[in-house]
């Protein structure tokens, strides 16, 4: 029974990593000498408020935000807000509530990152896996090709092809989501225009995943090229088409770890990428809220982030319990 | 950003670099360095990271401008496209009026330093966590590798954004300039050099000589440090340059967020207020293209230069010319021969 155990197994360090995640969300913030009040009232006293006002808002902050409480108790409240999905009012944008900002973000997130994971990662396997099998100039071009991909900063890619694409050739629009005029809604003409605006930043983020999902399907692919059931089958005179299939599924296995692993660092490269292109996302609403030390969204869209993260990871994993069967075949689980 | 995790991945799929229990070929004679292949990729790797370097380093020395010295206005057009032409400002001014050469030579080699102390501290943590877990196993490893992967399944942005935002409001000046920025991003990037670094460390743990060392005596931290490390060594060497790299790239996606070093240029700061100045969308390149470019070049340099390393201290990557791998092949053959024929065959261990 070694699938259960495999699943038994992810999913306790899954949720250990989730609380872990949770606590660490809540403490590292409050790491801060004093609290975020302070620096908010104190930028506020920067723009002219009198002493008294300043006085003021100060305790009305405090209050509406908890943060007069003990800190036990302010940590009940952010867990029974983390259940209930209320992360209190924004700083900056009072009193709009931090979920409805959110809400109005991860829309265009989730619409630029998971074809671009997705696209870019089984794109970026075959790629990988013809370069190695091929090998020669083919090899040569595609491994160079995608390790520039591969190694190209997120930013750096998205600001080149904004400046190449939509200013110097003026192909696409310069940045935001949709056209000054439209307001978001269900409708092809909506959709059609968001769309021209989509391209870029989608491209810059799926040409990074190609990159590097090649780079590390090619390795691997080799790798196998090279083992011992490779040079046995040859020798048996099984033919190329049956090889490569053989190749595949093998080098496959250590690709679908990558994933998992890699889905952090994918999600942390979009949010700058949306930065560069101003989509309103939840990269655009993070960098808004750090130059405004908005901490109720700053902590919520952290939080969201490491949700995200970890639930896609822990459903790679369990994935890829179900497709190796050396999972089911052993009697213990893998480290 | 780098997706280094997935080198990770192979690394640690590939297991030792050599083959535990199966006999290895004898070692050669000659030095170890000798039959080092420094293939044409090494050399253009070195010659990225060279030039970065010298930009960073020596070019201060000549070039006239400081980069907290105003010469101009709000992106000022590179002085070689006025008429006439001169070459007193060759990328212009940046939006405070600065010259763009004079501050990118200041933040490449802010960007630099906090690579190479962030990069540093991460393999340091990540090997002693690795080899202390692979080598000495039981519960040890068990804790080291169940903390190693609960932080890896964390990710590492969110927690160095959440921790920078702290630092930016200590009145610390030591942890608000790019030495904390090191520090943060050196004690949040080990998690998956562990792992790897684990991996291997447990299968030379098994091997031969490490009884031996046992049996003469040898304590715990001896066995680890002088009959496991080496052995790790070129692995070691291969993460620290992807650490190097992806530190980098950590420091400016921070500071892009607002986040970065205080008191200091950054090539992420620099991006950074090329975009609040809405320089890709003037037009003004000179501003933002420079940043880029030389990121981009120490990312692809690093990496370019790891894969070259790789395949050095990896002979099974290697895949020179078919004339090459042909030759390789009969020699192979021709030494199978020879062995067959002066039996018994030496199985060394």
């Amino acid at each position: 029974m070694g699938l259960r155990r495999y699943l038994a197994n992810k999913t306790v360090w899954y949720l250990g990593a989730l609380v872990v995640a949770v606590v660490l969300n809540f403490v590292l913030p409050r790491l801060i000498p004093g609290n975020p009040v302070d620096v908010l009232v104190s930028k506020m006293g920067q723009g002219g408020l009198s002493s008294e006002a300043q006085q003021r808002t100060y305790e009305a902050f405090m209050r509406e935000f908890g943060l007069d409480k003990p800190i036990w108790d302010q940590f009940l409240l952010y867990i029974s807000g983390v259940f209930n999905g209320n992360f209190g009012a924004s700083f900056s944008f009072y009193p709009t509530p931090v979920s409805s900002l959110i809400a109005q973000s991860v829309p265009y997130t989730l619409a630029l990152q998971l074809p671009a994971i997705v696209l870019g990662w089984i794109i970026g396997n075959l790629l990988g896996a013809i370069a190695a099998y091929k090998g020669g100039g083919w090899d040569k071009s595609v491994f160079t090709t995608a390790l520039l991909f591969n190694s190209t900063p997120y930013y750096c890619l998205s600001i080149i092809l904004l400046y190449v694409f939509a200013v110097v050739l003026g192909w696409f629009p310069v940045g935001g989501a949709y056209s000054l005029g439209t307001s978001p809604e269900w409708s092809w003409a909506f959709f059609s225009d968001a769309l021209s605006y989509w391209w870029l930043p989608f491209a810059s983020l799926v040409l990074i995943n190609i990159g590097g999902q090649a780079v590390g399907m090619r390795s691997m692919a080799i790798y196998e090229l090279g083992s011992d059931y490779v040079n046995y089958s040859r020798s048996l005179g099984i033919g190329d088409r049956k090889m490569t299939g053989y190749i595949f599924r093998n080098a496959m296995l250590p690709q679908i770890t990558g994933l998992a692993l890699s889905i952090g660092t994918m999600v942390g490269g979009a949010l700058i990428t949306e930065l560069v292109f101003s989509y309103p996302g939840m990269g655009s609403l993070l960098f808004g809220a750090i130059s405004s030390s908005d901490y109720p969204v700053i902590q919520a869209v952290t939080l969201l982030i490491t949700i995200a993260v970890l639930v896609a990871n822990y459903m790679v994993e369990i994935l890829y319990g179900f497709i190796d069967p050396r999972i089911r075949a052993s009697k213990s689980g893998e480290k | 950003m780098t997706n280094i995790s997935s080198s990770a991945v192979v690394a640690e799929a590939e297991g030792p670099l050599v083959p535990v229990g199966l006999p290895t070929e004898p070692k050669k004679a000659k030095p170890g360095w000798r039959s080092l292949n420094f293939g044409s990729r090494m050399w253009i790797a070195l010659g990225i990271i060279g030039f970065v370097a010298a930009l960073a380093f020596i070019g201060p020395l000549f070039y006239p401008f400081g980069p907290d010295e105003k010469v101009g206005s709000l992106y000022d057009y590179p002085t070689w496209m006025n008429t006439p032409p001169t070459f007193e400002h060759v990328l212009g001014t940046e939006n405070f009026g600065y010259d763009v050469l004079a501050v990118l030579m200041a933040s490449a080699r802010t960007s630099i330093i906090i690579g190479l102390l962030a990069g540093t501290i991460a393999v340091v943590i990540g090997v002693a966590i690795g080899v202390l877990a692979g080598y000495v196993g039981g519960w040890v490893e068990e804790l080291l590798m169940g903390f190693t992967n609960i932080v890896l399944a964390i990710p590492s942005i969110v927690i160095l954004i959440l921790i920078s935002i702290s630092l930016q409001s200590t009145n610390v000046p030591f942890l608000k300039g790019a030495v904390g920025l090191a520090l943060v991003i050196g004690i949040t990037s080990w998690p998956w050099t562990a792992r790897a670094v684990r991996a291997q460390a447990s299968s030379v743990a098994t091997r031969e000589h490490i009884d031996v060392a046992k049996l003469s005596g040898a304590r715990t931290p001896s066995i680890m440090v002088r009959d496991v490390l080496p052995y790790l060594a070129s692995y070691a060497v291969m993460a620290w340059v992807l650490q190097l790299a992806s530190a980098i790239l950590a420091e400016s996606t921070l500071s892009m967020l607002g986040l970065g070093p205080s008191g200091a240029n950054s090539l992420g700061k620099q991006l950074f207020w090329a975009l609040a100045f809405q320089a890709v969308a003037t037009g003004a390149w000179w501003a933002f293209l420079p940043p880029t470019i030389v990121l981009t070049m120490i990312s692809f340099g690093l990496l370019y230069l790891q894969s070259s390393l790789d395949e050095v201290f990896n002979p099974r990557l290697r895949r020179g010319k078919k004339k090459n791998l042909a030759k390789a092949a009969a020699r192979r053959a021709e030494t199978a021969r020879k062995l067959a024929e002066n039996q018994p065959v030496e199985v060394n261990a």
